[in-house]
């Protein structure tokens, strides 16, 4: 261990080809714990990274199902049990009319769940977080593509990660303090 | 007529992004609006007007909360005058915008790119205004909301669920918040670049809060993708249920004119005819006072100028066909209704819709008409007053003259009427402009994707 704890290595490369070359090789050479830093979502360094599956689908429908059991349920206990009018003699229980405001539900639930499970899953907001430490991080949302292996990573040796990276011609290579 | 609108030879279409950029000039290009210190002066021309026009919307509610419905030209049997009107013309306008970020994007168009940011914020504040006239028609709105949404309330009573004007609510409120949530998301990673671009530390604080830590890392794109494709997805059924339901309003009545089963796709198709138009009249002066002809290309122009003409014309067959049910169904009262759109006393309105949403617009069969913006601006202005037209004629013809002849009215807006539909114009400008200053008005972050840059090579 050394004496200043580090987060991380990263590399910063100016085009995606090189960062998706490096993320690939860094994925066989046995890395697990990285990440890729890019100003538009890539397809291919999500893949290289080994991200494939996430929850927001699953915690979309929750959402959805919560949203339609909860509007109909309301609208039923509304209309046929708290308080039943009778409308141009139509049952209490009158289901084809509750079915607007059921989608309506459906969708809001839905919604809801996909922005806030994509936020919370994300962990944001998050208004630290170490990687903001790396010199010239601010053009990672606008024309540079980095690669950050991260030391907790069991592999992590920090002169061999710093040794490795720089074989694929980085801009630069840096330390990323906590 | 600028150079950069220059059409290429025939056979070829415009680009959809100007030549020569890289991801660095492209961000310096589009936040440069954002984080420039020199604000134009045209852009304060625009908010002093807006902001004096959005002062008269704010006295006539006030004057309206103080001597309630009776200062419009409303009364029986003309109940929903100017208010349901303007709220059937602004709810559709905003559905274009939704149209162009969640049905073009299922879709992989990917020309939508440059314009769906700003046409996503014309949807949220267009809502907003269309909210803003069922509830101030109701007169005093805070006495409203036990019947409008479901609360447990001391005097134990619940909205009226088999109700279209409850689905009403809950379609627009729920519109408004799904437009709201995908606005902000497409919003979060644009945030983070005017963070990281801006020069002063205020600045960058401000950002740097919305953009909730935004990092770019793979992990958060991918779950922001699926997130991001989930709710186009959603919204897409969501933008044509909004429509429909604002039509079974009138659909689920009985008075003739009204009670017809195909309002929900005539409506929905009106509503992407005026929320076209509504672009374009955005998108023409905005290119133009900001120098975006880079970004908002012609073909941009004329894609929506061939969705105007294709939506155009399935309203002039729902025209058509309103006059051919009125006579097919053989019942005197819808004859009567038919008779009275083309010879009654508001027979102008209708002969001047017809003009407007249907003969004027024909002109966008001719590439060269919509290849020119000045003239794609003056015909998305004539549409959406014929749109405007439309919704008067649907709703004061119909129940100007129902079934009884001792019954039948007229109906005259007044001066408040005026200053009230007037006013969330200019509310809606004032918001506009405010949006062009503060936020990102073209994403930069899809904007990324369409450059050659942006592609791993293998």
């Amino acid at each position: 261990m050394s004496a200043t704890p580090i987060y991380g290595v990263m590399a910063e490369f100016d085009n995606p080809t090189a960062l998706v070359h490096a993320a690939k090789a860094a994925y066989d050479a046995g890395y697990r714990q990285m990440d890729t830093y890019t100003p538009y979502p890539l397809e291919e360094a999500m893949e290289a990274t080994g991200v494939h599956h996430n929850r927001v689908s699953l915690i979309t429908l929750i959402g959805a199902m919560l949203g339609m059991i909860g509007g109909y349920s309301l609208e039923y206990w509304v209309s046929a049990i708290n308080y039943p009018v009778n409308a141009g003699g139509k049952p209490f229980h009158s289901w084809p009319a509750f079915i607007p405001v059921t989608f309506e539900c459906t969708v809001l639930g839905a919604s809801l769940a996909a922005v806030f499970g994509m936020l919370i899953l994300n962990g944001l907001p998050q208004p630290y977080h170490p990687v903001f430490n790396a010199p010239n991080f601010v053009r990672a949302s606008k024309d540079r593509f980095f690669l950050c292996l991260e030391a907790q990573d069991p592999r992590f040796r920090l002169d061999e990660a710093k040794r490795f990276l720089q074989g694929f011609q980085p801009e630069d290579v840096t330390e990323v303090p906590y | 007529m600028e150079d950069v609108d220059q059409l290429p030879p025939k056979g070829v279409r415009p680009p959809i992004i100007g030549p020569g950029y890289n991801l660095g000039t492209l961000n310096d290009r589009i936040a440069g609006i954002v984080l420039t210190k020199h604000t134009p002066v045209f852009w304060f021309a625009v908010v002093g007007l807006a902001v004096m026009i959005f002062g008269m919307l704010n006295t006539a509610i006030a004057y309206l909360f103080a001597k309630g419905t009776g200062i419009w030209g409303i009364n029986i049997p003309v109940g929903w005058g100017f208010a349901i009107v303007n709220f059937v013309w602004w709810v559709g306008i905003g559905h274009a915008g939704t149209l162009i970020s969640a049905i073009l994007l299922l879709f992989k168009q990917s020309w939508r790119t440059s314009i769906n940011r700003f046409a996503e914020g014309m949807t949220i504040f267009a809502v907003m205004q269309a909210g803003l006239f069922p509830l101030i028609h109701t007169g005093r709105p805070w006495l409203a909301f036990y019947w409008l949404f479901p609360y447990p309330n001391s005097m134990g009573v619940w909205p009226q669920f088999r109700s279209p004007l409850i689905w009403d609510v809950f379609a627009v409120s729920t519109y408004f918040t799904v437009s709201f949530l995908f606005w902000g998301i497409g919003l979060i990673p644009d945030f983070a670049t005017l963070r990281d671009s801006a020069k002063t530390l205020a600045v960058r604080r401000i950002y740097g809060m919305l953009a909730m830590g935004w990092r770019g890392s793979s992990r958060h794109w991918n779950r922001y993708e699926t997130a991001y494709m989930l709710l186009a997805g959603l919204a897409t059924p969501l933008v044509l249920s909004v429509h429909s339901v604002v039509s079974l309003d009138f659909a689920v009545s009985v008075i003739p004119g009204w009670h017809t089963t195909f309002f929900p796709p005539y409506f929905v198709a009106g509503a992407i005819y005026s929320g076209f138009a509504m672009v374009l009249i955005l998108a023409i002066p905005f290119r133009y006072l900001y120098g975006m002809q880079d970004f908002i290309t012609l073909r941009h122009l004329q894609n929506c100028g061939k969705l105007m003409l294709a939506t155009g014309l399935i309203v002039a067959y729902a025209y058509g066909l309103e006059m051919f049910m009125g006579w097919y169904s053989h019942d005197k009262y819808e004859l009567a209704m038919v008779h009275n759109r083309l010879h009654g006393p508001y027979s102008g309105y209708y002969w001047m819709l017809v003009i407007c949403n249907i003969i004027i617009p024909q002109a966008l069969w001719s590439n060269r008409v919509r290849s020119t913006p000045w003239m794609l601006f003056v015909l998305a202005c004539v549409v959406n007053t014929g749109m405007w037209l439309e919704r008067f004629v649907i709703v004061v013809m119909s129940l100007q003259r129902d079934f009884v002849p001792s019954s039948w009215g007229m109906y005259w807006f007044t001066k408040w009427d005026v200053m009230t539909f007037v006013g969330t114009m200019g509310f809606f400008t004032l918001l506009f402009f405010l949006f062009i200053r503060f936020m990102p008005a073209i994403s930069i972050t899809e904007m990324r994707v369409l450059l050659p840059q942006a592609k791993v090579k293998e």
